[in-house]
């Protein structure tokens, strides 16, 4: 259904929307990539590693927000305007399962262990080996369910 | 030059990258995915140079402990960039994307030269300043404004045949 709305039809039709679209959606890439890795090399004592990682949480946070939002909002009417043919596709549930953790777990356990100064050194790189990992996941699907 | 990349793209390997469906889908999805590597630790540098972001880090200090991360990112993405421009040269030389995004590399290439050259050279005297100078905020920006373009311009080489025949 949703696949037939005018906006969707149009969207699917147009030969620069789609493209514009999905080029915001590679800038949200960036962005979200530039916070997950700056604050995961900085919890494994790579990157800014001198800097306390609370002050790294502090300064990727609005990064990271300002990114999954980007991405949110261009992801979403691409994914309407071939809903179906994503439904049928295994990556595209991977990559919706790896997504809602990834979030999750970003604001919740990975922020707790930045935050925090006196995680210890096994537990921050187990936590940015995971971060890492999810994150990974989803662009690797990403990739993957673009392809024809 | 035309008659060189149709010996190029004659080369037995150019033919089977081209032919190969998943080693070339591989290295595109490599050339893409790296792009959260190089874009994002030059995104960071360059909101540092604008003083947007990490303004109580020193610039020099965001630049040293980026910059490897960023060279690596960026040789990865050479590597893949020239073997799918290698699957098929003709083609890309013919893409009109495909001509502003070199382009748009090498004006981003001559700003870090200037930033190099002009900008870095009293780094120390703003170095600690949440607010660097105008001119390292222009090099920020432009580089900013430089790679979104290239950035776009890669994503649209595919459509070049929709758009123009």
């Amino acid at each position: 259904m949703i696949e037939h709305l005018p906006l969707l039809v149009e969207m699917r039709s147009s030969l620069w929307l789609f493209p514009t679209i999905a080029t915001v959606h590679l800038f949200g890439l960036v962005v979200v990539g530039g916070a997950v890795l700056l604050g995961d090399l900085s919890l494994m004592g790579y990157g800014l590693a001198n800097q306390p990682t609370h002050q790294i949480a502090r300064e990727i946070e609005r990064l990271q927000i300002t990114g999954i939002l980007i991405m949110g909002l261009t992801g979403l009417p691409l994914f309407m305007c071939f809903a179906t043919k994503y439904y049928y596709l295994s990556a595209f549930w991977v990559k919706l399962i790896a997504l809602i953790s990834a979030i999750t777990f970003t604001f919740t356990i990975r922020k707790a262990a930045l935050l925090n100064a006196n995680t210890s050194q096994n537990k921050k790189k187990t936590i940015a080996l995971i971060s890492l990992s999810l994150w990974g996941c989803i662009s690797v699907c990403g990739r993957l369910i673009g392809f024809p | 030059m035309v008659s060189f990349l149709e010996w190029l793209a004659l080369t037995s390997w150019s033919v089977s990258l081209h032919e190969s469906h998943y080693v070339y889908l591989f290295i595109l999805t490599l050339h893409v995915l790296t792009l959260t590597v190089f874009g994002g630790t030059a995104l960071i540098i360059d909101l540092r140079l604008l003083g947007l972001m990490m303004r109580y880090i020193p610039t020099s200090v965001v630049m040293k402990r980026l910059i490897s991360w960023n060279m690596l990112g960026f040789a990865i993405m050479t590597i893949t960039g020239f073997l799918m421009f290698y699957a098929s040269p003709v083609d890309k030389y013919d893409n009109i994307f495909f001509r502003a995004k070199i382009a748009m590399l090498i004006l981003a290439g001559i700003n870090v030269f200037l930033f190099l050259k002009f900008v870095c050279r009293n780094l120390a005297e703003w170095d600690q300043a949440p607010m660097p100078p105008v001119s390292a905020r222009l090099t920020g920006g432009l580089g900013l404004a430089l790679w979104m373009g290239i950035i776009t311009t890669g994503r649209f080489i595919p459509y070049q045949q929709y758009w123009f025949g």
